[in-house]
């Protein structure tokens, strides 16, 4: 999987510095700024999972985020993908993590959903562009969604 | 010096961690030990995956045209406008919040609300360098099925969220954007 990725990227970088030398370099400066951006959030995510992977048994994490954890495992994950802002690029080696420890699909895809789709922390933004109603309509609905998509994935992985 | 700082400050959280697991490790070696050896693992995982994804982040984001694409997004835009909304969004690199300013210009153009909740949504769910990232770590069936459910998502929460609001709400929106500099 990893190589077709290299492959992909590789062949694209290749068209596009024969199409144009400037906006491939372009494209590369603006690769490395935004990697730079995340950089400090990935590493501090790796080791927070180092700790938490190291502290909590796949027993336990199951007892929380497991299958058998249900509903309130749910509502737990998406209580914390909403709150939280945590970039997808950190927020999925995390959950593969939890999921290979011991975390259910179910709570893990309303973790994700919710981190995407939700947020509480950038509210105050989005009311400013886009007003107080619309902003607590889209994030009511965007939650009632991840639900259904944490149910979806119960049933179909 | 003075970028010195910035990078200690823009790092002090990973460096607390670091002190944090060096704390755990002079307490209980094994548990210190343990945590550090997955921490170098999954680096090592990271470090492998990352590089390839970003290169399509910046590729996209310079080849990708918004400015000819706008005019496809007004009223009456139907399906192509849905179409283009979710490639424009899931072409862009940056967080969400970088897609505010964005949204703003599409509304000043003449954007129907409804493609500009569209082109938000995808910003945040489905960037296409990310889904392969996903697809890597996560696999294909948990990627696919998100992917699908959240296209649905994206759409009927957008469709909900402009059929909720009033007229007068919605011409508010573009008044803001219109206010923006």
């Amino acid at each position: 999987m990893t190589i077709a990725l290299y492959i992909v990227a590789f062949s694209a970088l290749f068209a596009s510095f024969i199409k144009s030398k400037q906006k491939t370099i372009l494209s590369l400066k603006k690769a490395w700024k935004a990697f730079e951006n995340i950089l400090p959030q990935l590493f501090s995510i790796l080791v927070i999972i180092g700790i938490i992977l190291a502290i909590l048994t796949p027993e336990q994490i199951s007892v929380l985020m497991g299958n058998e954890s249900g509903w309130f495992g749910v509502i737990l994950a998406a209580t914390i993908g909403s709150i939280t802002l945590i970039p997808a690029f950190v927020a999925f080696p995390l959950a593969s993590a939890l999921l290979e420890s011991g975390a259910g699909f179910m709570q893990i895809a309303a973790f994700i959903s919710t981190l995407m789709m939700v947020g509480v922390v950038t509210s105050p933004v989005e009311i400013k562009y886009f007003g107080k109603k619309a902003t607590i309509i889209r994030n009511v609905l965007a939650l009632t969604f991840s639900l259904f998509v944490a149910f979806v994935m119960a049933v179909l992985m | 010096m003075n970028s010195l700082i910035k990078g200690v400050n823009r790092y002090k959280v990973f460096i607390v961690l670091v002190l944090i697991n060096l704390i755990i490790f002079i307490i209980n070696p094994d548990l210190g030990n343990k945590s550090a050896k997955i921490t170098w693992s999954n680096t090592k995982v990271m470090v492998s995956i990352i590089p390839p994804v970003f290169i399509l982040f910046g590729l996209l984001d310079v080849w990708v045209k918004r400015e000819t694409m706008v005019k496809y997004l007004g009223e009456g835009s139907g399906f192509k406008g849905v179409i283009l909304a979710l490639f424009l969004g899931s072409a862009a690199a940056g967080p969400l919040y970088a897609a505010f300013p964005v949204a703003i210009i599409l509304l000043k153009k003449g954007s129907r609300l409804f493609n500009v909740l569209i082109m938000l949504g995808a910003w945040s769910t489905t960037k296409i360098p990310l889904l392969l990232f996903e697809l890597s770590v996560m696999g294909l069936k948990f990627t696919i099925i998100r992917l699908f459910l959240n296209l649905f998502g994206i759409i009927v929460i957008a469709y909900f969220t402009e059929r909720i609001l009033s007229k007068t709400e919605k011409q508010e929106i573009y008044n803001i954007a219109f206010n923006q500099k």
